[in-house]
């Protein structure tokens, strides 16, 4: 048989639309691939759960709770899968169709190599072997998405197995340290994505749109090392991170190009693991925590009221924030899974099997993709806590904001303030403000450089911290002006002129007597109310400690060295 | 002119004998008078009349496109073909009208042939004429006097052709001379990046040398091919080519395919797991048949796949399936595959200890009347039709049916070549050395036009003992 063929290019599309009548169903779920883990009777699991679900009262056993995952992750490619249609997100329905996502008879498909090279990277970025030869198989079910019938994927050997993915987690009373966690990746394998249906029950009609169909996508099969919602959130989280950092895939779950089902049981520590449910249709990290956390809920509530557990597929409800039982017609799946005959083994090299003079456009090299890696999410946190001095639970903020990352780099670029100051103004002033008013760092109304500009005024002594502040909410309004604009208006700067500065204690003295002689008398807090004053005559623009030290001076030359 | 060679008609163009147009119509002219044979689903008169007047453009002018430039070519209704229906003779896929030309079809296509044409097939291919999953180029060619080239799987894209058996189905070549087949071979050879399994080395042009030496060769005589149901006509025309070779001081020498026997069987349970596998498509949803009924998907696709497809096709789905069932497959397709691999392997060892080409026989007798044939169920025939010729599509390798005599009745019989895998050349140039020697006589197609009125009668005879 031949080498495997990679394509390049693009080639026409065509656009079809199909609908079907009558229906409104749940698609049965794709078999785990992690059965082995799930094996009733296997007591011993890789890594202990970390979290009991709740704690027991007295005289209950404990529960634990083991939760796996798999995630489906469209690769980020500029053609689909095996054929050259575009992929677009939220392109007019049926208008990146080839004749090959149609399944017109006689097409035939054609690996896209950017998308084994995503496999490849991504595998690589997750600690996996990477398989140098793997194999396609064919997934049947009749679904009206599913023009071919068949569904390509790689059940039997996939393009890397074996892999471990590190998260760190908040623990502690105040929940700020943070501590690394493991779950094992079992395998990732590349497979093609389905079309969607859109079910219109009130005409009783089903309209597919197939431009989905064909895109390529990761799947990856984590074991069930995780045991609670906040693990496989954040797990997912830091997977997210990484695909972006990648650049493997855009992973934006709102767009469905992350796709999360939770396998989850309970069961008594120390005895073999309890009968599993799946839940799926989980659209967000955060319903990702909280679906899980109620299934683990009603399982043990279940358990204890004599109740069993069904392996059956369960839907979550974010509206009611329950899980529901998918409705499932069909009853058990045989999938009838067969060797894709159209595609021969997918092989891979590197440095050392590389066979001499081939053509690089047409071999993978492992080796050239690893040299490729970009700086992964652990390495950027590690080197901010190194090169910036902050706390590690600060670096794992800057990179779970979207774009909060770059824009503290750029402000860092272009600022002479301290790198601590920087941080404590991005985690806290300028993230503050986003949240309360839910923006994402890209709608942000202040930019990079107008932070950097005001923390150089700061640093610069120009302006006071609480002016800075007043600067900042100024620049939130996105007026146009610059800080140092802003300062001017507003008339925000320190005063730099000391003997102006002298002139004004002098009179606030000399309008005070009563609290000067209580300085005088020793009372220590009446010097905080002349600076008070003295602060309100000049407009809050003069820096308190040196407000401090005139006063001081003056007040013990009082009356012999009266100012000139 | 329609009995000569492709080289002979191809110079009377370039010479101006005839022109595109004339032979265009003279063959259009034949297909309507054998119309009653069923050979065509579809005539595309008007788009070979187009074609062949272009083609007489060129000639005009100077600007052939080569040897196939005007030549009258006929593709089996399994290659897709551009804005032209394209059936598979099954009505799921009636009215199907692809959008593309399958890859084969526009090779033709670029160097100017003239397409008269969409052949007929049982459906789906499931054993009959043109592509070859089993044996359907060769055999029609041992019963009809023609040659009949199976290339290596892997020489010639699959891309367009609606597959049966996508790990077995190669296009298939039918034509009067080897010579012939060789040409159009060597246009359709090489790799498509639209098929991921052709090969990757360039594939350079077909020239047949003519052979006056075989002393040199070493022909294999496999043993399990001599089968008890084998007519003695065959039989003895069989041994008679091996003197034939042998008289000419080629090595004759028996070998063994132990692993023969199984092949049938095996054949039949991955080709019914791919037929099930890629007739999945077929649900009435994109293109094709549709049925009325609308309560519900299910019932939608049920009803349509069981009016689309006929007793055969169906009973290949359903065993398919059965194999592919996660508790059969162990038993079934995996240990099929296992077979497949030792019979592939049966023609590796004999390949490797010398044996140039293998000489068989391509069926069991020469064909059988319509009333006989229809005696046995779809699956004993297919597995007697199939019997010499499908072990070469398990192993993938290149073989050819070579028009050796006419049977007591008259009718054509046929011997296979097999060759090693890409050495399609070398088997054909054997196989011309023996087209040469065998001296068969040329179908004379204007007697059987001739003989239309007998044949008629006998038609009607036919259907009227049918009807009985």
């Amino acid at each position: 048989m031949a080498a495997p063929v990679l394509r390049w290019g693009c080639s026409g599309t065509c656009s079809a639309l199909a609908w079907v009548y009558g229906v409104s169903r749940h698609r049965r779920g794709a078999p785990t691939g992690s059965t082995s883990n799930w094996i009733r009777g296997q007591s011993s699991l890789a890594q202990q759960p970390l979290h009991t679900a709740r704690k027991p009262r007295k005289g209950e056993h404990e529960w634990a709770a083991v939760v796996g995952l798999e995630i489906h992750a469209q690769i980020s490619s500029n053609s689909k899968l095996f054929s050259g249609s575009q992929v677009c997100f939220a392109a007019p329905p049926n208008s990146l169709v080839s004749f090959f996502d149609a399944s017109l008879p006689g097409t035939l498909p054609v690996l896209n190599r950017r998308c084994v090279e995503a496999a490849v990277m991504t595998g690589l970025a997750l600690n996996c072997h990477i398989n140098k030869k793997s194999l396609f198989d064919r997934k049947h079910y009749f679904y009206a998405d599913l023009p071919a019938g068949y569904q390509i994927t790689q059940q039997r050997l996939p393009i890397a197995v074996n892999g471990s993915l590190t998260y760190g987690i908040c623990v502690g009373k105040t929940r700020r340290q943070v501590t690394a966690r493991t779950v094992r990746v079992k395998q990732i394998q590349l497979e093609q994505d389905s079309g969607k249906s859109l079910h219109d029950d009130l005409r009783s009609q089903t309209l597919v749109d197939l431009n989905r169909a064909g895109i390529g996508l990761l799947e990856l099969v984590l074991e069930p090392d995780l045991s609670c919602g906040e693990e496989a959130a954040t797990a997912v989280r830091e997977l997210q991170l990484i695909l972006q950092a990648l650049g493997t895939s855009q992973a934006n779950m709102a767009e469905g190009q992350l796709r999360v089902d939770a396998n989850v049981s309970v069961h008594h520590p120390g005895e073999p693991l309890g009968v599993r449910t799946e839940v799926k249709n989980l659209n967000s990290i955060r319903f990702l925590a909280k679906a899980i956390d109620y299934e683990i809920q009603r399982q043990i509530k279940e358990l204890e009221d004599g109740g069993e557990i069904l392996n059956e597929t369960r839907s979550f409800d974010y509206k009611l924030g329950c899980t529901v039982p998918m409705r499932d017609k069909e009853g058990k799946q045989d999938y009838r899974f067969m060797p894709e005959p159209n595609l021969p083994p997918l092989l891979l090299y590197d440095a050392t099997s590389l066979p001499a003079g081939a053509d690089s456009q047409q071999v993978i090299n492992i080796d050239q993709i690893r040299e490729r890696l970009p700086e992964l999410p652990s390495v950027t946190r590690e080197r901010l806590v190194q090169q910036y001095g902050m706390l590690p639970e600060h670096s794992f903020t800057l990179l779970n904001e979207v774009g909060l990352l770059e824009f503290f780099q750029n402000v860092i670029k272009e600022t002479r303030a301290e790198p601590k100051k920087v941080t404590s103004w991005v985690l806290n002033t300028f993230l503050g403000y986003l949240k309360q008013q839910n923006l994402a760092v890209r709608e942000s109304p202040v930019t990079a450089s107008a932070l950097a500009e005001l923390l150089d005024l700061l640093d610069s002594k120009a302006i006071s911290s609480s002016a800075a502040k007043q600067v900042f909410e100024e620049l939130w309004k996105n007026e146009g002006k610059t800080p140092a604009q802003i300062v001017s208006e507003k008339k925000l700067e320190l005063m730099q002129d000391q003997e102006a500065l002298e002139q004004l204690c002098h009179s606030v003295m000399q309008g005070h007597p009563q609290v000067v002689m209580d300085v005088k008398k020793g009372n220590p807090r009446a010097i905080n109310k002349l600076i008070g004053l003295v602060r309100k005559a000049t407009l809050s623009r003069a820096d308190p400690a040196v407000i401090k030290a005139t006063l001081e001076k003056q007040l013990s030359c009082h009356g012999s060295c009266p100012p000139a | 002119m329609l009995g000569r060679t492709l080289r002979e008609v191809s110079a009377a163009l370039k010479q101006g004998q005839i022109t595109p147009i004339e032979l265009c119509q003279k063959c259009l002219s034949l297909i309507k008078k054998t119309k009653f044979l069923n050979a065509y689903i579809t005539v595309t008169e008007e788009v070979a009349l187009k074609q062949a007047e272009e083609s007489e453009k060129r000639y005009k002018n100077g600007q052939s496109l080569g040897d196939l430039d005007g030549i009258p070519i006929a593709v089996k209704d399994n290659f897709s073909t551009s804005g032209i229906e394209t059936t598979c003779a099954s009505n799921m896929l009636k009215g199907y009208v692809p959008p593309y030309n399958a890859t084969v079809v526009q090779k033709l296509l670029d160097q100017g042939a003239l397409l008269m044409g969409k052949t007929n097939l049982d459906e789906f291919a499931m054993g009959a004429l043109g592509s070859d999953t089993g044996g359907s180029t060769r055999n029609p060619a041992a019963h009809c006097g023609l040659v009949g080239v199976k290339p290596s799987y892997g020489l010639v894209s699959r891309h367009g052709l609606i597959p049966l058996v996508n790990s077995m189905d190669v296009p298939g070549i039918l034509t009067r001379y080897v010579d012939d087949a060789a040409i159009v071979l060597g246009i359709l050879a090489g790799h498509d990046p639209k098929d991921s399994t052709t090969v990757q080395d360039p594939v350079k042009p077909f020239m047949l040398p003519s052979l006056t030496d075989v002393s040199k060769l070493c022909i294999g005589i496999p043993k399990e091919y001599l089968v008890p149901e084998l007519s003695s006509e065959v039989r003895s025309l069989w041994s008679n080519a091996a003197d034939l070779f042998e008289s000419e001081g080629a090595k004759v020498i028996d070998v063994s395919l132990p692993h023969t026997s199984y092949s049938i069987v095996c054949y039949h349970v991955l080709c019914t797991s791919e037929v099930a596998s890629n007739m999945a498509r077929f649900d009435g949803l994109e293109y094709g048949h549709r049925c009325e009924i609308d309560v519900s998907t299910e019932a939608m696709y049920a009803a349509t796949r069981r009016e689309g497809f006929n007793d055969v096709v169906r009973g290949r789905i359903l065993s398919g399936n059965f194999f592919l069932l996660k508790e059969n497959y162990e038993n079934y397709f995996i240990k099929a595959q296992k077979v497949r691999r030792l019979i592939a392997n049966d023609f590796m060892n004999v390949f490797n200890s010398g044996v140039d080409v293998l000489l068989t026989p391509t069926t069991l007798s020469e064909a059988v009347p319509y009333l006989e044939f229809i005696q046995e169920d779809n699956r004993t025939r297919s597995a007697q039709d199939d019997i010499f010729t499908q072990a070469v599509n398990m192993a993938g390798l290149p073989a050819v049916s070579i028009p050796v005599a006419l049977s007591n009745q008259g009718l054509p019989i046929g011997l296979q070549f097999i060759g090693r895998a890409f050495c399609d050349q070398q088997l054909l140039t054997i196989a011309k050395w023996f087209e040469k020697q065998v001296q068969f006589p040329v179908t004379q197609l204007q007697e059987l036009v001739d003989d239309c009125s007998s044949v008629l009668e006998n038609e009607k005879l036919a259907s009227i003992s049918l009807k009985q």
